[in-house]
């Protein structure tokens, strides 16, 4: 049984505070206040659905995800792989240790450079200023698509290597017989590009989708969730519940809630992998 | 399966991070002879004067007490993850401090949550006791008539307006609003004829927390009528009557005549800092509703050298909505040592309370933290007394102060009020929407024990 003390470990310190999470996730466990803890079944999943806020956490989680992982991260890394597989070597070079750098540096030091970018006497406005645009505090009044940019900022880096990886891989023979053949740019991308890497998307799309869905330090760090709740995605909705509040049992029945989306998006992910072209 | 491998390495991390982690916390605690403080450092690294007050107290102790030592535990968080961190700490034997820095408005909570221990019997044995004021007495005694904190100084607040400014508009350097149309009336007046600077500053919204609805919010709501929040006789909390709404109506004045800042600075997390270090300093901000304990800002040990602000600042109560009787109004808070519950060394750690609370100790810490006294012999101390312009004044609030409904459900109340007021501020919602909401919020927060004024 040389299986038997990894499996130990794992039922320890995996299963076992999963476990427990979900069973706080059934009771009214707070942090401080009334120190009794009872089962109460739903009542926390009920709230939740009752909860006008936790149904904006949700319609922002998915605009967040929706628009800084699918879109932003996935094309942007898509697009940035293929120029540089078509550019000099130095061009390449700097482009990569670019991006790279922005994947590499911690989170709250990426949310920092890109709080100083935004906010009003930020680098964004002093640039607008130069061309005289009209400047305005970005944070305030377009919090999530600043937090979204952030994302793609940040996480790009990840999409480009996978499609780096993945487009090194297809046969040049079949892009020179394509070409031979008289497709186009756009037709060679959409017949055989895409469809040599479907694979790779979906993987790339399902990682970048479950990381994007629990950025916290980015957006604690650039708005906390604000103004009012209009950056409060579900995992700064759980912090605020479990942590401000003191409801640990609420909070903690939102980060199953959220563990449900992200599962749903992986479904869909590995049925989009599975269907053949 | 590729993402399998990062799936692995991410539980190996988890393992060594449980395990480290429990490494660290077993073994230390168990030292008969070490109490360990734990305390909030400001999050400002300007700001280090509690660090060196409590750093003098515990030389001080070590020499009375020889084999002894104090372990200091700062922490470094704003007011909200500070709580949060200490009640995770108090939750265990292991991580429990032997003293803790407790805010008055949380300690309720935390006695009912049973993380603190009673101090009556320490408190007998006391005769320093006797000085503290009765209602500074009452902070930290719970429903079950025990006493669970010393408190160690409070706060009033008021409104402080630059003299300066307001020559500059025509208005009297020797204000006394008697009412809040007169308040507008100046910050009206600011706005006409000084153009370029904030004329009124009310704390607001979600982001500046207990700030926003203490400062802002509670000072406006305690001045339209009594026990505008909770109804102590009833015991329930009162519904957002005519009072809340017309304390938004302020706030949405305020805001909408642009009398206040831009509510994007206003939103900011950070404004209690730009305020002081720079709108008021600057010359940019003529009206602050804000707290006694301004002036050390700009002491110079403070983070912002300014010593102009004596001659340039002055203060003036916050009257009553009408000007109904008393006339004034003033809220107050202030933090208690208390003994966690599962303290390993209660005792010693009530010695250091003892040193930490001598009068000449205690009267130092009053006026390095321009606290407000709550001990008899320290208001009398000329050493306070003289310690900085306006403490007479904010000594003299005393009586026209009122204290927050201390129960466990209060910091949760707080942030529906918070964001009550986000929403008048932004525009979004008007007060009577924001006042129904707020009431919907507090029928679930204390499960419909609620009145209605």
């Amino acid at each position: 049984m040389p299986i038997a003390p990894a499996t130990a470990l794992l039922l320890l310190f995996l299963a076992g505070p999963i476990g427990y999470c979900v069973w706080i996730a059934f009771t009214n466990t707070q942090l401080t206040g009334s120190s009794s803890s009872d089962f109460v079944g739903f009542a926390n999943f009920r709230r939740a659905f009752a909860d006008d806020n936790f149904r904006n956490a949700v319609q922002l989680t998915l605009a967040f995800t929706f628009l800084s992982s699918i879109v932003g991260q996935n094309t942007l890394g898509l697009a940035l792989a293929g120029l540089m597989r078509a550019a000099s070597r130095p061009v390449r070079t700097v482009t990569g240790a670019l991006v790279i750098t922005a994947w590499v540096l911690p989170e709250i030091v990426a949310a920092f450079l890109l709080y100083a970018f935004f906010r009003r006497e930020g680098t964004l406005n002093a640039i607008l200023d130069q061309l005289h645009l009209p400047s305005q505090n970005w944070l305030f009044t377009l919090p999530i698509l600043a937090v979204s940019f952030a994302n793609v900022w940040r996480g790009t880096a990840f999409s480009m290597l996978i499609y780096s990886a993945a487009l090194a891989e297809i046969p040049q023979d079949i892009t020179e017989a394509a070409e031979v053949d008289g497709a186009s740019g756009p037709r060679r991308l959409w017949h055989i590009t895409l469809p040599m890497i479907r694979r790779s998307i979906g993987t790339n799309l399902m990682l970048n989708t479950l990381s994007t869905l629990s950025v916290f330090g980015l957006i604690w760090a650039m708005t906390r969730g604000g103004p009012g709740n209009r950056s409060q995605t579900l995992p700064v909705f759980m912090y605020d519940q479990a942590f401000v509040n003191s409801l640990i049992g609420y909070g903690t029945a939102v980060a199953l809630l959220l563990l449900l989306v992200g599962s749903l998006f992986s479904i869909v992910y590995l049925r989009l992998m599975k269907v053949e072209v | 399966m590729r993402p399998t491998a990062p799936l692995i390495l991410a539980a190996a991390v988890t393992v060594l991070a449980a395990g480290s982690l429990t490494a660290c916390s077993s073994g230390s605690g168990s030292d008969p002879d070490t109490v360990k403080v734990a305390y909030n450092r400001s999050t400002d690294n300007k700001i280090r004067f509690k660090d060196a007050y409590i750093e003098s107290v515990k030389k001080q102790f070590e020499k009375e007490h020889p084999g002894k030592k104090i372990k200091l535990i700062p922490i470094q968080a704003a007011d909200n993850d500070y709580a949060t961190k200490v009640q995770q700490m108090m939750r265990s034997p292991k991580t429990a401090p032997d003293l803790v820095y407790e805010d008055t408005f949380r300690i309720n909570s935390d006695i009912k949550a049973g993380y603190l221990r009673p101090l009556d019997a320490y408190l007998a044995k006391w005769d320093t006791w006797s000085q503290f004021v009765d209602t500074a007495k009452a902070a930290a005694k719970a429903e079950d008539g025990k006493t669970y904190g010393v408190p160690d100084g409070t706060d009033t607040r008021g409104l402080w307006y630059n003299k300066k400014i307001f020559a500059k508009a025509g208005l009297p350097t020797d204000w006394q609003p008697k009412n809040w149309e007169e308040v507008l009336d100046a910050a009206r007046a600011v706005k006409k004829k000084v153009p370029g600077v904030i004329p009124l500053n009310v704390y607001t919204g979600k982001a500046p927390g207990e700030a926003a609805v203490m400062q802002g919010f509670e000072m406006l709501l305690y001045g339209t009528g009594d026990d505008p929040l909770y109804d102590p006789g009833a015991k329930k909390w009162v519904a957002g009557g005519q009072g809340f709404r017309d304390a938004l109506g302020f706030v949405e004045t305020v805001y909408g005549e642009k009398l206040g800042p831009d509510p994007s600075d206003a939103l900011d997390p950070n404004v209690g800092t730009h305020v002081a270090t720079e709108w008021f300093p600057e010359g940019k901000l003529a009206i602050s509703l804000d707290g006694s304990w301004m002036g050390q800002n700009w002491i110079n040990e403070g983070p912002k050298a300014w010593p102009e602000w004596k001659t340039e600042l002055a203060q003036t109560p916050m009257p009553t909505q009408n000007g109904q009787a008393p006339g004034k109004v003033s809220m107050s808070g202030g933090w208690t040592w208390a003994i966690p519950q599962k303290a390993k060394n209660p005792d010693l750690a009530w010695e250091f309370v003892k040193t930490m609370q001598t009068p000449q100790n205690a009267s130092k810490w009053d006026v390095v933290g321009a606290q407000i006294a709550v001990r008899e012999d320290v208001a009398k101390d000329p050493a306070y007394l003289n310690s900085m312009p306006g403490i007479e004044f904010f000594t003299g609030l005393v009586q026209y102060t009122h204290y927050r409904p201390a129960l466990p459900v209060y910091p949760q109340v707080s942030t529906a009020i918070g964001e009550a007021m986000e929403k008048v501020t932004t525009g979004d919602g008007s007060p009577e929407s924001a006042a129904k909401e707020y009431d919907e919020q507090l029928k679930t927060l204390v499960d419909g024990a609620v009145v209605t004024k």
